[in-house]
């Protein structure tokens, strides 16, 4: 029998996606390879916003290095501030007082709040659902304006000091960390109003991203996507750092693995940072905001690898110290990087659509991804 | 002197205070969006044009004829010129056998005037075989751009329209069977004569129709075509200047067109509500064009404030909906209808 030839035939509709389009959070670029709608095959490309933070590093002093932790997670800037004076702080053998440590932990919450808030006001708005989005920012600009009032700043804060915090928290600063934490609980709720139940929200979310518990370990995942897989992992409570063994709080975990879990979790991890911040206002003790130090900090010759819990994920820095004023080696481990790995993994079979909703799921800031 | 006045001058007269009124209303609502997601977004939204914004559509719309108009060198020029014409004029050509009201006596003269331009004995069928063409503007355009992303958006429309016309075409059955005519003229009258608006009767189908109507003018929910988080713009990315402008018009003239059909149909038309209860026949002072004006206003800010609340489907949900849930429901609903109507005889 003679075989038939296919008049018409498919082909792969290869897209490119960014790093100028409108959400991808950045500068991100992935390159789609549809059938259809339906994606078989991406490639993420990084490296965009690649400034050599590390390198950087490396030429600066102690201090001055500080800062530029500010650039890597531009909308959780003192989450990093902290995880680097935590570095340096543990390779000096610094004992912070615990004044210090009490408001190093509000403004991290407060940080927390901030990059979910951030989180949910974009990725609702990739979903299509607009208004959030603007809900979402004016709670944030709430915060901003508190780390502006402690410390001048809105963004890249540069928040604390090595041995402590540059200054005490201005007068009215509690009252007004106060009066925003009694405001957001009726405002998460007023979220979870337009979205935890609405039809097209479970439709968009379900189902979408799955990442099973095992291969979010294997891939290194961390931060709420990992606990979205149900693995209870936190380090605020596994290794706590900054006096977080001191405070009451839940650590949040999926059961589905997909979209909609991680949404939930991180609106949970919200309620549970205004519980902290509670602590910290009802605990706050008095006394010293700074250990004495040197004027001139030369860290022992030696190596540190000191881990956080970001709002992210796990954020690490690797610093090898020479004994002189500058960190021989600095390095710094990102969680957005890591669990962009992922992305690749949860989107391949889905529909372009879905792209949007991982992009928005996995939350990654390409400051921190590019460094 | 007679024939000449009641099938030429009067019309005409008719057709351009229609589309003159019609592009009016429209551009405010362009202007009404925005305020209204702004009043719903707890931001201003445009309020620097003149008082409270009021001259902004007009600004918008300086800017966009002197804006340059850019085509892709890989476009097909002609298609590409062509496709935002194709979209728009359909929406146009459509107002004309919209009823607004009933005879109106023009204050102060003796002049009574019909306000519709024509009341076809085959309006329904008119407005789904013209509204149907407007889907070529966007696959054209789509195609013509030369973009993929362009083209993905165009796929998508031309899929979208075509599935929830069914479904809207098999909801508005049920209320040609009740009124048992095809003209819209004689559907609003016959809600008169029934003494109630067919959106009672007809909720199944009137259900239907909200929905197809969201998905047929491309707005949130259904706005995939253009999703910006996804496509970029859909089927205009391409576009710029008043070629894009053309494709924005049509999204809002096709949003007063649904509305009316929607009016027409299953809310009374131009009547005012409860068209039977006596004892509010007060109410008929108000001429019959600001009832249907004020149901259309409420019409658009519903699609306002639909467009603020709701997420984005996604395409193969999108289909499911239309396909397994409303054509079935659809056509169910006439059946029912068809049996009560029997019953009733």
């Amino acid at each position: 029998m003679k075989k038939i030839e296919p008049l018409v035939d498919t082909q792969e509709m290869v897209i490119n996606m960014g790093p100028q389009h409108p959400s991808t959070h950045g500068v991100f670029r992935v390159i789609l390879y549809l059938d259809g709608e339906t994606i078989m095959d991406c490639k993420p490309v990084i490296g965009y916003l690649h400034r050599g933070v590390e390198k950087l590093g490396e030429n600066l002093t102690y201090p001055q290095v500080q800062p530029i932790t500010d650039r890597m997670d531009y909308l959780a800037s003192p989450a990093y501030n902290l995880g680097y004076v935590g570095a340096v702080e543990k390779l000096m053998g610094i004992e912070v007082p615990p004044r210090a440590e009490y408001i190093r932990v509000m403004i991290n919450e407060l940080t927390r709040i901030a990059s979910h808030l951030v989180w949910l006001g974009t990725h609702a708005l990739d979903v299509g659902a607009m208004t959030i989005f603007f809900y979402c920012w004016r709670e944030r600009e709430m915060v901003l304006d508190l780390f502006e009032r402690y410390c001048g700043a809105r963004l890249t804060t540069n928040t604390f000091r090595i041995g402590g915090l540059q200054q005490d928290i201005p007068e009215g600063f509690i009252e007004e960390v106060q009066d925003f934490i009694n405001l957001l609980p009726s405002r998460i709720k007023d979220y979870e109003t337009i979205l935890t139940s609405n039809r097209i929200w479970l439709n968009r979310l379900k189902n979408v991203g799955i990442i099973s518990a095992e291969e979010a370990i294997n891939l290194g995942l961390s931060g709420p996507n990992l606990r979205g897989s149900g693995v209870k992992w936190d380090l605020r409570k596994a290794e706590p750092y900054c006096g977080y063994e001191k405070f009451d709080f839940i650590i949040p975990t999926g059961e589905n693995c997909d979209s909609y879990d991680r949404y939930v979790i991180r609106l949970e991890e919200m309620r549970q940072s205004i519980r902290i911040i509670q602590q910290t206002i009802d605990g706050l003790p008095g006394g010293d905001i700074r250990a004495k130090i040197p004027k001139v900090l030369k860290p022992p010759v030696g190596e540190i690898y000191h881990r956080v819990e970001a709002p992210k994920g796990e954020l690490g820095f690797y610093i090898y110290s020479d004994g002189s004023t500058k960190p021989y080696r600095f390095r710094v481990r990102a969680p957005s990087f890591v669990n962009l790995q992922s992305f690749a993994t949860m989107i391949k079979g889905h529909l372009v659509a879905d792209v949007i909703a991982v992009i928005g799921t996995l939350d990654f800031v390409l400051g921190e991804v590019d460094r | 002197m007679e024939e000449l006045l009641n099938y030429f001058i009067i019309p005409l007269i008719m057709i351009f205070v229609v589309v003159g009124v019609g592009a009016f209303f429209m551009a405010y609502c362009t202007l009404m969006e925005r305020r209204v997601l702004g009043f719903v977004q707890s931001r201003l939204g445009p309020n620097r044009v003149g008082p409270q914004g009021l001259l902004q559509p007009i600004a918008d719309g300086v800017k966009l004829m002197l804006k340059e108009d850019v085509s892709p060198a890989v476009a097909d020029k002609w298609v590409f010129t062509l496709a935002p014409i194709l979209s728009f004029i359909p929406p146009i050509v459509l107002l004309a056998v919209i009823p607004f009201g009933t005879q109106w006596t023009i204050p102060g003269t003796s002049i009574t005037v019909n306000l519709y331009v024509a009341d076809l004995n085959i309006g329904i069928l008119y407005l789904l075989a013209i509204s149907s063409l407007g889907v070529y503007g966007l696959i054209l355009g789509g195609w013509a751009s030369n973009s993929k992303y362009s083209l993905l958006g165009a796929l998508r429309a031309a899929a979208q329209m075509v599935s929830y016309e069914v479904a809207m075409g098999l909801s508005i059955i049920g209320v040609l069977m009740i009124a048992s005519s095809l003209s819209l003229v004689d559907i609003v009258n016959a809600q008169k004569e029934m003494q109630i608006w067919f959106f009672i009767p007809q909720c199944i189908a009137f259900f239907i129709f909200l929905v197809s109507m969201f998905a047929e003018t491309n707005r949130l929910p259904f706005d995939l075509p253009e999703a910006e988080n996804e496509l970029v713009a859909g089927y205009f990315t391409e576009y710029s200047g008043m070629r894009f402008a053309l494709f924005y018009l049509a999204e809002y003239f096709n949003m007063i067109i649904v509305s009316s059909v929607a009016i027409t149909l299953f809310l009374g038309g131009w009547m005012r509500p409860f068209p039977g209860v006596e004892f509010l026949s007060f109410l008929d002072i108000i001429p019959s064009w600001l009832w249907f004006m004020g149901k259309l206003i409420c019409f658009i800010y519903l699609f306002i404030w639909v467009r603020s609340t709701f997420p984005r489907y996604r395409y193969d949900q999108l289909m499911r909906l239309g396909w397994k849930w409303l054509i079935p429901l659809a056509l169910a609903n006439i059946l029912v209808t068809g049996l009560v109507m029997i019953l009733i005889q």
